[in-house]
């Protein structure tokens, strides 16, 4: 079964998931993935880690005009629903 | 080793069944993916068996993009991730280009090129997320030769030529390479009729590759020593295309 997705776990899986995937400084909501230098191919990894854990599936278009980290949080928690 | 398997599509006979047994020698559990032939793949996976090997046979027609969710599903229940993926699945369906069917036509691009582009997406994702995989895709020398008849099967072939070196590319920094095998004139089922048109002598070598050859290249290309290997296409064909 899928974990619950709730803003804090979905949040806490996003933040772990950037980390694993070599986001660079500090991580916020308000980060952008250019700053963290996450790339596309991080984000399909990323988008991934989200589907293992919540199973929502995340395809190129809808993440593709997403730029900060919040937005995919919010994204996941809204599909979650 | 990873802890994983290896998938290999269509592989009831010919090369998909001598790759298949070729990774299993190599140690990979074995996903052994049929359509039609169960007999050809329970075979297949008992011959492994016997062996020393660890095999599964799995049915399902990689067109049909459900039935790709549920073979992968099968696979990882059995085995964990597929982290070695042969797309070997395809077909032929000769004519000269102005007599070519639509139908003709749109069965070959799906097949050959079509599922197998499908069937690389669902696998990348685990292989991506544990920083290894192998994906070798079934080519042939027809995709970089002309062969009169073919027009069809060569534009797949080409395409599955094109797509390995863009995939290869997208994915290579997390250790998973992404290389094609472009058999010659290999005498098997889906061959059969083809080598009666003085073919054989057009060829160096004098005579036709055989399954086992092609497949100990699908071996290599995913084994360690490959690691470095990507985005090529290794062209198997007694010289053919030289």
């Amino acid at each position: 079964m899928p974990a619950q997705a709730t803003a804090e776990s979905v949040e806490q899986v996003i933040f772990n998931g950037l980390k694993e995937v070599g986001a660079e400084g500090e991580i916020s909501r308000d980060s952008s993935f250019e700053e963290l230098d996450v790339d596309s191919l991080d984000l399909v990894e990323v988008a991934q880690i989200v589907e293992d854990e919540f199973g929502v599936e995340l395809q190129g278009e809808d993440v593709k005009d997403l730029t900060t980290v919040g937005q995919v949080i919010d994204l996941v928690v809204a599909r979650s629903q | 080793m990873a802890e994983g398997c290896a998938l290999v599509t269509g592989s009831a006979r010919g090369i998909g069944a001598a790759s298949a047994m070729a990774l299993a020698e190599s140690g990979w559990p074995v996903a052994i993916n049929y359509r039609s032939d169960a007999g050809g793949a329970e075979g297949v996976a008992e011959a492994i068996g016997a062996a020393g090997g660890e095999a599964v046979a799995i049915q399902a027609d990689v067109c049909d993009p459900d039935a790709v969710g549920e073979l992968f599903r099968a696979a990882e229940e059995r085995f964990g991730p597929v982290l070695v993926l042969i797309n070997n699945a395809g077909m032929r369906a000769d004519g000269l280009a102005p007599q070519l069917g639509d139908d003709e036509w749109e069965r070959v691009l799906e097949t050959n090129l079509s599922a197998a582009f499908r069937v690389t997406r669902r696998a990348l994702k685990p292989m991506i997320r544990a920083r290894f995989g192998r994906v070798v895709n079934i080519a042939s020398v027809v995709g970089l030769r002309a062969n009169a008849g073919q027009a069809n099967y060569a534009a797949s072939k080409a395409g599955l030529i094109g797509f390995t070196k863009t995939v290869a590319v997208e994915v290579a920094r997390r250790g998973v390479t992404v290389n094609a095998v472009a058999p010659g004139f290999v005498e098997t089922q889906l061959t059969d009729g083809v080598g009666n048109n003085g073919l054989l002598e057009s060829i160096p070598a004098r005579r036709p590759g055989t399954a086992e050859e092609i497949a100990s290249c699908v071996r290599f290309l995913a084994s360690e020593d490959a690691s470095y290997v990507t985005g090529t296409t290794l062209t198997v064909d007694g010289g053919l295309s030289a």
